[in-house]
């Protein structure tokens, strides 16, 4: 088994964020170390996931709550990429071409996050950045079986209970009213 | 599952499996004649218990199989404003799956009020519109929805009934069946605005049982709901209501991925069949024979199929020699807006649609300025991915801002989806597109439209009634709607409208095509004016009655009657 996934969250992580990550989700850490056994990226190659892992991070920041580095978006991409979004692969590539003119070649992930979200911002009509919000999106908000949402980090943001069934009252102002 | 060959006569081709394809089926076949169900989509889950999946990806982006709605891809349809322009590609699409619409709808199942069969004596047309009355009264229909309404299961109010021209509700010879769904904190913050307002609020009517019912088990609040197919039967489906009775009898077969291209016609001008593609098996082309058409395909898919059943004898179209087919096209137009309250709401849960607000129902021309009315419904459902990708209200579409609202929004979000009575409009068509085709390489549906003048003062109305209401039900912030008028989608009527004269209609008060005497058209396209929208349930009621005059009449050998 190559190391690779691992070293790729490993080295996703900048030293602070790492640490802080470690003290606030040991179990998340952990498990991402686990996932090394899903093995290597799929579709992407590693700079692709890089650049790609660097948006979704910009698209859906981490902030005083996990973002989409720690929900795995970046594996919930590379699988969509060979599954339902198999038609955006060239918009993809492309895509990825135009941020690498963009930032001179550079890694976006080597620049400062002012200067990533400028790029980004500069990209943010084009069907390239849009397509890559929208899956940022859905990798945050889709079953963690797709890859994302790692531990229903997404879902505990927005307080989704993914509960198969419901009783009355579900909120708080049917609970003080009561029924019809 | 009886099945029947191509090629042995049975009484009834009915063309469509959803709200009136599923009720033809059902008392056609129960009265012993023998029917095969014509319909393109897949089985999903017919037959099984619950198989319905509720992993919002996987509904977003299903394989062929589970789909549950047609594929605008393959079943390509074009879009324009008006005919001064070139249509685009459109994404219109509809239920395309055994049970058609009714397995994915959100199951809003309200009478139309007896004036919304005659408003054009009530309350005068207007110009530039087709407004025009019903051959048919409530009174006629009232029986039917009783009978639609206790067959198929429907929820509701316990109903206050009033007959003078301020009612709200129908008046109904016998109450819902089953008790309403659960209040909601959309329906409790609904109550507190009407008291404020003096606004008359009522649970929704819905065909979605709250109880054991019929063989079926009640709602269990999954909250996968509107877009999803119900997992536990609770959504009152032609699949699971209807269709399963027609199979029973041993007189009915459901024949999927069975595209129908053209209604066959001889050489006296009585339908012969139906040509389908088999889509199960290379798209071979199949001729199902039979004494009877039926067709039930939907208020946009109808009218093209009739237009794309062009023959010598009728070059125009089937059933064309009006030249209203595919005209007067209504599609579900409205207006409404979103309110953040303090705590959370927690919409989600439960299904989709909750209080409803009748006070607006009635026509009031004079005060408003515009004619017809509106029922509000208060809802905020949404699945992760859709509230994600729609996003929050006054807030970037990504980043660290998108972030911090997105959280602050979920849960705590109410909105107003509210319809008008969008009026019929000879101009708003579905017909024909002369150069885009289907996957099938027929041509693809080409719809036009743009509401008339009245219909924008409609919507900003109710834009601007939600936005009191919500106020008043305590919104510490409130987002009105931009008006967006319709490009199609669910909710089409009134393309092969029903009338006495031929002239002007295209089928009569039976739904027999005025110039087909053994084709029959019941569904959304039947209809002459709009109603208040919610057409699903008079689309039930029209073909019970459908049914019922069949029925008699092809006992007696012969359904032209």
């Amino acid at each position: 088994m190559t190391d690779s996934r691992r070293n790729f969250l490993l080295k996703s992580f900048s030293a602070s964020s790492a640490a802080w990550l470690a003290a606030n989700w040991p179990a998340e850490v952990a498990a991402a170390e686990k996932a090394q056994a899903m093995g290597a990226f799929t579709y992407f190659t590693r700079e692709q996931a890089g650049e790609v892992d660097a948006m979704t991070a910009q698209i859906y920041p981490t902030t005083d709550t996990p973002g989409a580095r720690e929900a795995q978006v970046i594996y919930f991409i590379d699988t969509a990429l060979v599954t339902f979004a198999q038609d955006k692969q060239d918009i993809y590539a492309k895509g990825l071409e135009e941020l690498s003119r963009q930032t001179n070649g550079r890694p976006l992930a080597t620049l400062s996050a002012d200067q990533q979200i400028q790029v980004l911002t500069a990209m943010e009509k084009t069907p390239f950045f849009r397509t890559v919000r929208d899956h940022t999106v859905m990798g945050m908000f889709a079953a963690p079986q797709h890859g994302g949402n790692y531990k229903k980090v997404g879902w505990q943001q927005i307080g989704f209970d993914d509960s198969l069934n419901f009783r009355a009252p579900f909120g708080a102002y049917d609970k003080a009213e009561g029924s019809w | 599952m009886k099945t029947f060959k191509p090629s042995e006569e049975v009484d009834f081709v009915i063309v469509g499996s959803g709200a009136a394809g599923g009720v033809m089926a059902k008392q056609l076949a129960t009265a012993g004649f023998s029917v095969v169900v014509m319909e393109q989509g897949a089985w999903g889950a017919y037959g099984h218990e619950q198989d319905y999946n509720k992993d919002e990806l996987i509904n977003r982006f299903p394989s062929p199989e589970d789909r549950l709605l047609s594929d605008p891809k393959t079943q390509r349809n074009t879009f324009r404003r008006n005919a001064n322009e070139k249509a685009v590609p459109g994404s219109h699409d509809y239920g395309c799956v055994v049970g058609g619409g009714t397995v994915t709808y959100g199951a809003s199942s309200w009478r139309h009020l007896p004036y919304e069969f005659e408003e054009a004596r009530r309350f005068g047309t207007m110009a530039g519109t087709g407004i025009a009355d019903w051959p048919v009264s409530y009174a006629e229909i009232e029986p039917y929805y009783s009978q639609a309404e206790w067959e198929i299961g429907i929820s509701g109010p316990s109903v206050e009934v009033r007959t003078d021209a301020g009612a709200l509700i129908a008046p109904m010879s016998k109450p819902y069946p089953v008790r309403p769904l659960p209040l909601k904190s959309s329906g409790a913050l609904m109550m507190k605005a009407a008291a404020k307002l003096n606004l008359k609020v009522t649970p929704n009517v819905a065909a979605i049982i709250t109880e054991p019912y019929n063989g079926r088990s009640g709602c269990i609040n999954c909250g996968a709901c509107s877009g999803y197919g119900c997992q536990v039967k609770a959504r009152s489906s032609s699949a699971v209501a209807l269709l399963p009775v027609a199979v029973a009898t041993g007189n009915c077969e459901i024949r999927v991925h069975s595209y129908v291209r053209e209604i066959n016609v001889d050489a006296s001008g009585k339908a012969t069949g139906v040509t389908y593609f088999n889509k199960a098996n290379n798209n071979e082309e199949v001729f199902q024979k039979a004494k009877c058409v039926v067709l039930s395909a939907n208020g946009t898919e109808t009218p093209r199929l009739l237009l794309l059943s062009k023959s010598n004898r009728f070059q125009q179209g089937l059933a064309n020699s009006s030249g209203l087919v595919g005209k007067y096209l209504m599609t579900g137009n409205g207006g409404g807006a979103s309110g953040l309250f303090a705590d959370p709401l927690n919409e989600y849960k439960g299904a989709v649609t909750g209080a409803a607000v009748l006070s607006y129902v009635p026509n009031d021309v004079k005060t408003r300025g515009f004619y017809g009315g509106g029922r509000m419904t208060a809802r905020g459902q949404m699945s992760p991915i859709q509230y994600g990708l729609a996003g929050p209200h006054g807030a970037p579409s990504w980043g660290a801002g998108y972030k911090k609202a997105l959280i602050e929004q979920a849960n705590r979000r109410l909105t107003m989806v509210n319809f008008i009575s969008q009026l019929p409009v000879e101009t708003n068509t579905v017909d024909l597109d002369p150069d885009a085709k289907d996957a099938w390489g027929l041509p693809a549906m080409r719809i036009t439209t743009t509401s008339h003048q009245n219909d924008f003062k409609a919507m900003q109305f109710f834009i601007d009634r939600s936005v009191e209401i919500l106020k008043a039900a305590g919104a510490t912030q409130v987002w009105p709607d931009q008006i967006n008028d319709s490009k199609g989608g669910a909710h089409a009527r009134g393309t092969a409208r029903m009338g006495n004269d031929p002239k002007s209609s295209v089928v009569n008060k039976y739904h027999r095509a005025h110039d087909v005497p053994n084709l029959f058209v019941v569904d959304g396209s039947s209809f002459v004016t709009g109603g208040r929208n919610h057409p699903t349930m008079t689309i039930s009621a029209l073909a019970y009655r459908c049914a019922d005059h069949l029925v008699k009449a092809a006992k007696t050998g012969n359904v032209t009657i």
